[in-house]
């Protein structure tokens, strides 16, 4: 049964996943009907081609107006419309937080939905960032695949933010919110209701226009909710179909990225060979995670309560086993949304999110899962070329000194975001002081923190404080730099390459669409992320682990 | 690094006057064209889930059938236990690592008010709390577990309060495995009719 539920939330979205690829490179590259309309509403300028540096200086302008405007919001939502509950404005370093972790498509969340925001914030100011930060994230991808099919100019970034807001998440959205609706997520510009309890007591049960908001994070990894336990709480997953409905839409569009971009580029069986290698991480993440949260909750041992597996912050009407399954999916993806409380997984199986973060290939972010995959790839072909003693070579343009650099620094930025970070949090009050757990476990809910910022995942070890100047601003900083480092970098090779003479193909060439490369990918995500973060590991789950056996 | 090549041929004003459009139509697509159409759909298509799902007992709203509220009279299921004390405005779940002291001191103290014991153990979902904190359901054992404290306050024999229970409990699905559930306010309602 569990069994059954893990393959079906993981074949429905691989199936379709590649038609949905198709329609995306289409209508990003030939579509005229959504070229009219982009047209219409841009103006000229979306027509206009850009190279690299044009094409990251639009990304970058949009982006900085998109954090200014939701950060006004944020600040003056007591005196805007659709407020029935009255909230008021947000501490400073929150609103830094919130609206870097938005604009981020991270969604870490250092606020509960409900208590801190209106009904406007939450559509106008924190849905829309989930609309158009997608939708960066799938413009950036566009362009790399044009610059790495040999253009060096690489699209317009206004013609595909729009097409990807308009045409791509749009119309997906819609479906899953109807899809949502009929299994019973509310939709209404209501204020809390208030009812009296069969036992005469009041209680306060918030409300809101939920549907669209859940579709949205579910779709454009974003993951961040309506309300504080996300879709544990029973507004935003009702039931245990609209359980899978999330879990799906968690994976389809990262899924349909690696189409994309083989169909962008013409390279459809490389797009199968990083597609395959990527599934093969992803399966094993999940069947690891199903596994390690079978075990019971060892807090239990020797009580009299019948045996089960670990209930602890898990919600019943899923069914069992989807809580692992979800938690390995979404940090799988850059989603980060969560249908249990991953501080209260079993010690190991609080590993297989974090290993999913650290890697953040396995399929991760929309668009940007893909980009960070390609700088592994970088390497691989590099590693290879050493091997061989020849100029490595990628889609038929060389790879020197120039590119490996960019490569090496963009592969660095996210252990040195995670490490640093965890190494001064821990050691200092900053982070030691606001930790749920005692020992390795408080450790993990530190290095958890920072990885998901670093990843731009936005799932958390709930547990933590984190709502304190300190973790606002260091996470907002960690957020943006691993945002736009890991996107202008990539950009910036593809840029090079593009500029570069096309070399023939000949005998001698390392082939990239082959099962060999594809086990060169593997080796060279699991190694470089083996060798980056196992000592956090064994510092924190690992130990974890042990020392709760031990008792 | 070349400076030339930064600057972009349109000018900014060109490109800002760009942006806004983008941004603004997509704030008004996607936020507000968006949420209209949904809100109306679920108006006309889903009108009680999209309110809530709220339930009425003679036709006063008593709670919604998705979110847990406290019951602690000894006459009534209790639903899994919140880290939240049930607040409808405030959901979440304790965090406690499955593995911690603090944890297991909770959970003796919870089957302390159970009355559980090593020949009669509680079922585990009574005793671990939800994620949300909210969660309306539990397990048919669990209710079974709650029968006999329940028949002794109301006075009346656990095979009534049994039917009442087994009338109320969702059948298997292909989704939940072999683990049946049962609504605790909807069931709380029910007995309420039946058992008074």
């Amino acid at each position: 049964m569990e069994l059954f539920c893990g393959l079906l939330v993981l074949a429905i979205p691989a199936l379709l996943s590649r038609p949905l690829g198709r329609y995306m490179a289409d209508v990003l590259d030939n579509g005229t009907v959504s070229g009219k309309v982009v047209g219409l509403i841009g103006g000229d300028i979306t027509r206009q081609p850009q190279n690299w540096k044009e094409y990251a200086w639009s990304m970058m302008l949009v982006n900085i107006l998109m954090f200014a405007i939701v950060t006004v919001i944020l600040s003056f939502q007591q005196g805007l419309p659709l407020n029935p509950d009255g909230k008021t404005a947000l501490e400073p370093s929150l609103i830094f937080n919130t609206v870097s972790s938005f604009v981020t498509n991270t969604n870490l969340q250092h606020y509960s939905g409900e208590v801190f925001m209106s009904c406007f914030t939450q559509l106008f100011g924190l849905m829309w960032l989930q609309f158009v930060s997608a939708a960066t994230g799938i413009a950036c991808l566009a362009a790399l695949a044009r610059g790495l099919s040999g253009k060096t100019m690489m699209g317009n970034f206004y013609h595909d933010l729009s097409t990807a807001t308009f045409f791509i998440l749009l119309p997906l959205s819609l479906l899953l919110a109807c899809i949502l609706m009929a299994g019973g997520v509310p939709m209404t510009f209501d204020g809390a209701a208030v009812v009296k309890t069969l036992e005469g007591a009041t209680q306060t049960i918030a409300r809101g226009p939920v549907a669209a908001m859940v579709a949205i994070k579910q779709l454009g990894t974003n993951g961040g909710g309506y309300f504080g336990p996300n879709s544990a709480h029973p507004f935003e997953n009702p039931s245990a179909i609209t359980n899978i409905a999330e879990c799906m839409a968690i994976i389809i569009i990262p899924m349909a990225s690696v189409w994309m971009f083989g169909f962008m580029t013409g390279r459809k069986k490389d797009a199968a060979i990083i597609f395959s290698v990527m599934m093969l991480l992803l399966v094993v993440k999940v069947f690891l995670a199903m596994n390690l949260e079978h075990a019971p909750s060892a807090a239990f041992a020797g009580l009299p309560v019948t045996s089960s597996p670990n209930i602890e912050g898990k919600e019943l009407r899923f069914g069992p086993g989807t809580g692992a399954i979800w938690a390995a999916i979404t940090t799988a993806t850059s989603n980060g949304s969560v249908n249990c409380m991953h501080d209260s997984l079993n010690p190991l199986t609080g590993l297989i999110p974090l290993a999913g973060m650290w890697l953040n290939v396995i399929f991760g972010g929309v668009g940007v899962g893909l980009i960070n995959m390609f700088i592994f790839i970088i390497v691989g072909v590099f590693i290879c070329g050493m091997m061989v003693g020849r100029t490595p070579e990628y889609f038929a343009k060389k790879v020197e000194t120039r590119e490996m650099k960019l490569a090496l620094l963009a592969l660095l930025v996210h252990p040195l975001l995670i490490l640093g970070g965890t190494a001064l949090f821990a050691a200092t009050p900053l982070g030691a002081s606001t930790v749920l757990n005692s020992g390795s476990h408080g450790f993990s809910e530190i290095l958890y923190e920072f990885t998901s910022a670093a990843a731009n995942n936005g799932s958390g070890f709930e547990g933590l404080g984190d709502n304190t100047v300190p973790w606002n601003i260091a996470t907002a900083i960690v957020m943006l730099l691993g945002r736009y480092v890991p996107i202008i970098l990539p950009l910036a090779i593809a840029g090079s390459l593009a500029e570069k003479k096309t070399v023939p193909e000949t005998s001698g060439t390392l082939r990239t669409d082959t099962i060999l490369f594809g086990s060169v990918i593997l080796g060279s995500v699991v190694f470089i992320g083996a060798l980056l973060f196992l000592p956090l590991a064994v510092l924190g789950p690992v130990a974890d682990h042990l020392s709760s056996a031990m008792h | 690094m070349t400076e030339n090549a930064t600057l972009p041929k349109t000018g900014i004003i060109g490109h800002l006057s760009a942006s806004v459009r983008i941004l603004a139509v997509s704030m008004f697509i996607c936020c507000g064209a968006y949420s209209s159409l949904l809100l109306i759909a679920g108006k006309t298509l889903f009108p009680g889930t999209s309110s809530g799902s709220l339930l009425d007992v003679n036709g006063q709203a008593v709670g919604s059938a998705l979110i847990a509220q406290k019951f602690s009279s000894p006459g009534y299921f209790r639903p899994r236990p919140s880290a939240v004390d049930y607040n409808g405005a405030s959901a979440g779940g304790s965090n406690l690592s499955p593995a911690s002291a603090a944890l297991r001191k909770r959970a003796m103290e919870t089957l302390a008010a159970l009355g559980a014991t090593p020949a009669n153990p509680a079922p585990a979902d009574l005793v671990a709390a939800s994620g949300s904190g909210l969660d309306p359901d539990i397990t048919i054992e669990a209710a079974r577990f709650q029968v006999p404290r329940i028949a002794r306050a109301r006075k009346v024999q656990p095979e009534k309060i049994e039917a009442v229970l087994d009338a109320q409990s969702a059948s298997k699905s292909i989704f939940s495995g072999s683990q049946r559930r049962v609504n605790v306010l909807r069931l709380n309602i029910a007995l309420d009719q039946s058992c008074r």
